[in-house]
């Protein structure tokens, strides 16, 4: 996989920091077929990630082959100023496996 | 005594392995993947192996979702709970081929308070199971689909 999927905005408001992130995927769930040959395209997708902040885990999940192309996850934590920094770190199940980092705005 | 307990260790170190290895993982290692859970063809054990149990229903979970998707590739869906001590937040759609979508880890400091989106085969109830103090509560709703987002 191609790095950088993950597109995060996090913005910090009061005592909390909302973030919104999207990962660019294809989400393939093996229950498709080429139109060509007529076989199934076997399945290619994320299967977790996690996202730390300061060393601390703020979120994770654990996905299947339902969650939409294009995974899309909103979610809200404690904390978090402006300028602090976001590890995400995905595994798809292929075993492929990457950490990205994004900015609080 | 001695005579039992050796049975009792031969036997969990033979067939009792396995079984004891798909009770005790989701309890123990909550952040790993279970292919058992995610795999499963039917809701009921797909929940089972998951979390350990069915849940009940409460009105201190709330599922928002669309009564009608027009397309089923993409449905938004949003887990809130106004509980304390949520510890996990699973989603299942009950006629997808495999019912699982996807379990959020709730870590203290994060609201209970996601929104997702997932793929719908067909009209099915979707039901959002929130893991709070060890006890599992649910919401459910149908939403229906025009367009399924699976097969293509």
């Amino acid at each position: 996989m191609a790095k950088g999927i993950l597109k995060v905005k996090a913005k910090a408001s009061g005592d909390k920091t909302k973030v919104k992130l999207m990962a660019k995927h294809i989400m393939e769930s093996g229950q498709r077929k080429d139109k060509k040959t007529g076989e199934l395209i076997p399945a290619k997708f994320l299967q977790e990630l996690k996202v730390m902040h300061g060393g601390k885990e703020v979120f994770a999940a654990n996905l299947g082959t339902a969650v939409s192309k294009n995974p899309y996850f909103a979610f809200n934590f404690a904390g978090g100023a402006k300028g602090d920094e976001l590890t995400m770190t995905w595994v798809e199940n292929s075993g492929a496996t990457s950490t990205e980092t994004a900015k609080v705005k | 005594m001695s005579m039992n307990r050796r049975s009792v260790v031969k036997a969990i170190a033979a067939g009792g392995a396995l079984v004891g290895a798909s009770v005790l993982m989701p309890r123990i290692a909550m952040a790993a993947w279970t292919t058992k859970a995610f795999e499963a063809e039917d809701q009921a054990t797909a929940m089972n192996e998951l979390l350990g149990g069915a849940a009940e229903e409460s009105a201190e979970v709330t599922l928002k979702a669309p009564d009608i998707a027009e397309n089923g590739a993409v449905v938004p869906v949003t887990v809130r709970s106004s509980m304390a001590g949520v510890e996990s937040m699973s989603i299942f759609v009950e006629n997808n081929p495999n019912p699982l979508v996807a379990e959020f880890m709730i870590p203290a400091g994060t609201d209970a308070d996601v929104s997702t989106r997932l793929r719908m085969g067909k009209t099915s109830k979707v039901t959002a199971v929130v893991k709070a103090n060890g006890k599992l509560y649910s919401a459910s709703k149908e939403v229906k689909v025009t367009i399924g987002g699976c097969g293509g």
